[in-house]
């Protein structure tokens, strides 16, 4: 949240209210950092309330929370390439199939192709990022709606999978199991490596988007297309790349995913672009563009998952509650935003 | 597949306006998929007597179509007033659930009045979810595609809370003819849809309606200005668009005897989406075409159909719909057109009819090789 100087201004055109109360009330709900702190206090409340609800569980140990990061490391990965595409105005349907598609690719390389995984890595790195190139390229250049496109996407990749097998495929290479068993130390716990990859690819999106010039052409390319052109931004280029690393965070996810669970099979991951995108939204970023962080989407990430881990703990309650759980999340912070950006209208 | 050589050197006035009405592409993609058929499948275009019901491979197009286009239909004039609906797919979950797990609490599944009564609650639950997205989308104004997505995340899990979690399997008869019995010889579901498209239709082009919704869709505020009240009518348009898919959730639920929280209706809105832009109805909004999204509806299901009688494994159908999507969709775009086919072929009004719709600015292009930056200002 250090770059909120970064990025384009709007709180200084924001008109002065009458009374000073409202003005408090407006200056807060105009302030983009909002929706950031509502998802970050409610996953503290959420995290305290467990704390209560199930200390004698265990819940209160370090690890349950950096188990949040290694069961849902995938996810922050694919959710970081949502949340570019996102500020730059776009959607990606094609995360779920991708990541689904990457396992299936890793698994049959593996175990029927015999080929080292760290030749495989790159591989499966560059299809996904070729893929979302493609469908950047096709979106840019003929002008169809990215939503069509990565739908297309979405349909081819789930067959690909599907041609390069029906059945899953289980991993036993040695490799990958001692890397999916690597546990980094911290004295209070440990961590996995896609843990550790998914906040190493945290911090370079932040970085990329809050502190170089690529960054700042998808903040203005979602703020408002027409102007970004006007202004001489690259904003093909700029777009192609976004759905390019969009594609490439969901091959990695996808790796991530294929060491967490190690098999590749035709129907993981699906509906995950779902996750993905709720993530993105819980996490405060403005589905018209434009707006928001990508801390944001470590904490909607995060509040996911504890729903996860709540749901676990609770025991009693089924799995569908997650889904339930996730809707309801999603409205209150549609709302909220809808909130936000009424208020800047006015 | 057809010949697209023929249509540009065709010179007659009337073979153009064929070629220019905006059902000519999809029915040419129709009727293409259909006659891939013949050689594999000889006698595809025969259809047989057996025990009074009708037979062949075309009925069972329609019939397993059914819901599909249902949910196109609805799913059409929510894609005219320029919005989308994710949740039809859950929508269909939800009916199917709550109509099953009431039959199946019933002592005597066959009694009429209750299964009336089942189908009732599950069409007010499909009519409550489309009333919800009305509202987020017309009063509180959130994109649709979100607006809608809480459904669709949300309702699959409210859809299970219902089975908890369970198939549940009926035995009703009465309920069974929705999906998959047979009156007059046919399929039952295919009076349904008979119904519901010529209800559309009727609404839609022999009274004002269909005009207010292009209307709202081509510009809501505009709309808004001269006097139409576009925010009640984008709430009807999401109430029938859910309303159609909890007839298309009782027609699934009700081919299978069972209720599927899981898998009923799975991703039948992407289905249903593709149905309605091969159909030429517009992403943006603005115009539609009933007809087209039909026709839409039935090319995707011939061409699964073709998928299984050619021979093709069964799994590479979601590559051959990617294919689909993507030639249909190019061949929709002007600057596809203009680049491909040159600028006056893609100058051309085309399958959207989209002269005068901000769908086709139908720009002449420049630079076609490079995909830098373009400074084409509309």
């Amino acid at each position: 949240m250090t770059a909120t100087t970064k990025t384009p201004p709007s709180q200084d055109s924001r008109t002065a209210p009458t009374s000073t109360t409202t003005s408090k009330v407006s200056a807060l709900l105009a302030d983009r950092r909002l929706p950031v702190l509502v998802t970050a206090a409610l996953f503290l409340a959420m995290y305290i309330a467990g704390l209560g609800r199930y200390q004698n569980y265990g819940f209160n140990e370090p690890q349950v929370f950096l188990n949040l990061f290694i069961d849902n490391g995938y996810l922050l990965v694919a959710a970081v390439g949502a949340t570019f595409v996102i500020l730059s105005g776009g959607i990606d349907l094609s995360v779920g199939s991708v990541i689904g598609f990457t396992t299936m690719f890793t698994a049959w390389m593996v175990e029927r192709q015999g080929l080292p995984i760290l030749l495989v890595i790159p591989m499966a790195l560059a299809v996904g990022a070729f893929g979302g190139f493609l469908m950047g390229y096709v979106i840019q250049n003929f002008e169809i709606q990215p939503f069509i496109v990565t739908l297309a996407g979405l349909f081819l990749f789930r067959g690909l999978c599907l041609v390069i097998s029906k059945e899953s495929i289980a991993i036993g290479d040695e490799t990958v199991s001692s890397l999916a068993q690597t546990q980094a130390q911290l004295g209070i716990g440990f961590l996995s490596i896609g843990a550790i990859v998914a906040l190493v690819v945290l911090a370079v999106a932040f970085y990329v988007l809050h502190y170089t010039r690529f960054g700042r052409r998808v903040y203005a390319i979602g703020g408002n297309e027409q102007s970004a052109m006007l202004m001489g931004l690259p904003q093909g280029g700029t777009k192609i790349a976004v759905y390019t690393v969009s594609g490439f965070c969901s091959a990695l996810a996808g790796l991530l995913f294929t060491l967490y669970i190690q098999s590749g099979d035709p129907l993981h991951a699906t509906g995950m672009e779902l996750d993905a995108i709720a993530a993105v939204v819980i996490g405060g970023t403005l589905l018209t563009g434009g707006s928001g962080y990508v801390l944001g989407t470590l904490f909607g990430v995060l509040v996911l998952g504890l729903i996860k881990s709540i749901i676990q703990f609770e025991g009693t309650l089924s799995s569908w509650w997650t889904k339930i759980a996730t809707g309801v999340l999603l409205c209150a912070f549609i709302l909220i935003q809808r909130a936000m950006t009424a208020r800047k209208q006015t | 597949m057809t010949t697209p050589s023929a249509a540009t050197t065709a010179t007659t006035s009337r073979w153009r306006a064929l070629t220019h009405h905006h059902l000519f592409w999809p029915v040419a993609v129709l009727v293409a998929l259909l006659l891939v058929n013949v050689p594999f499948t000889p006698d595809f275009f025969s259809i047989r007597m057996t025990d009074g019901h009708l037979y062949g491979s075309l009925v069972s197009i329609v019939l397993f179509g059914s819901p599909l286009i249902l949910v196109a239909v609805g799913m059409t004039l929510v894609i005219a007033t320029g919005g989308i609906d994710l949740s039809v797919g859950a929508v269909v979950a939800i009916t199917g659930a709550l109509t099953c797990s009431y039959i199946s609490d019933q002592a005597d599944q066959s009694a009429l009045a209750g299964v009336f009564l089942a189908m009732g609650i599950g069409l007010v639950a499909a009519v409550v979810c489309g009333l919800w997205n009305g509202f987020l989308v017309a009063r509180m104004g959130i994109q649709p595609i979100i607006a809608t997505l809480i459904i669709m995340v949300a309702g699959r899990g409210v859809a299970q809370l219902i089975t908890d979690g369970q198939i549940i399997t009926i035995n009703s008869e009465p309920y069974k003819l929705i999906g998959g019995g047979y009156w007059l010889t046919l399929p039952f579901s295919i009076f349904v849809v008979a119904v519901v498209v010529a209800v559309t239709v009727l609404l839609t082009r022999r009274t004002a309606l269909g005009l207010l919704v292009e209307s709202v869709g081509g510009n809501a505020e505009a709309s808004r200005l001269v006097g139409i009240r576009s925010r009640r009518i984008k709430i009807m348009v999401y109430v029938f668009c859910a309303l159609c898919a909890g007839i298309a959730g009782l027609m699934i639920s009700s081919n299978t005897s069972a209720a599927d929280g899981n898998n009923a209706g799975l991703w039948i809105e992407l289905d249903a989406i593709l149905a309605v832009v091969i159909g030429g109805t517009s992403l943006l909004g603005g115009r539609f075409s009933i007809g087209g999204t039909v026709i839409g509806a039935l090319v995707i299901q011939t061409l699964t159909t073709t998928i299984y009688t050619i021979g093709v494994p069964t799994q590479t159908n979601l590559v051959f719909k990617a294919a689909v999507v993507i030639v249909v969709c190019l061949l929709q775009s002007p600057k596809f057109r203009a680049k491909v086919f040159g600028a006056r072929f893609g100058s051309k009004p085309g399958a959207t009819g989209g002269g005068t719709s901000p769908a086709a600015p139908a720009k002449t292009v420049t630079t076609p090789a490079e995909a830098a930056p373009k400074m084409e200002v509309s």
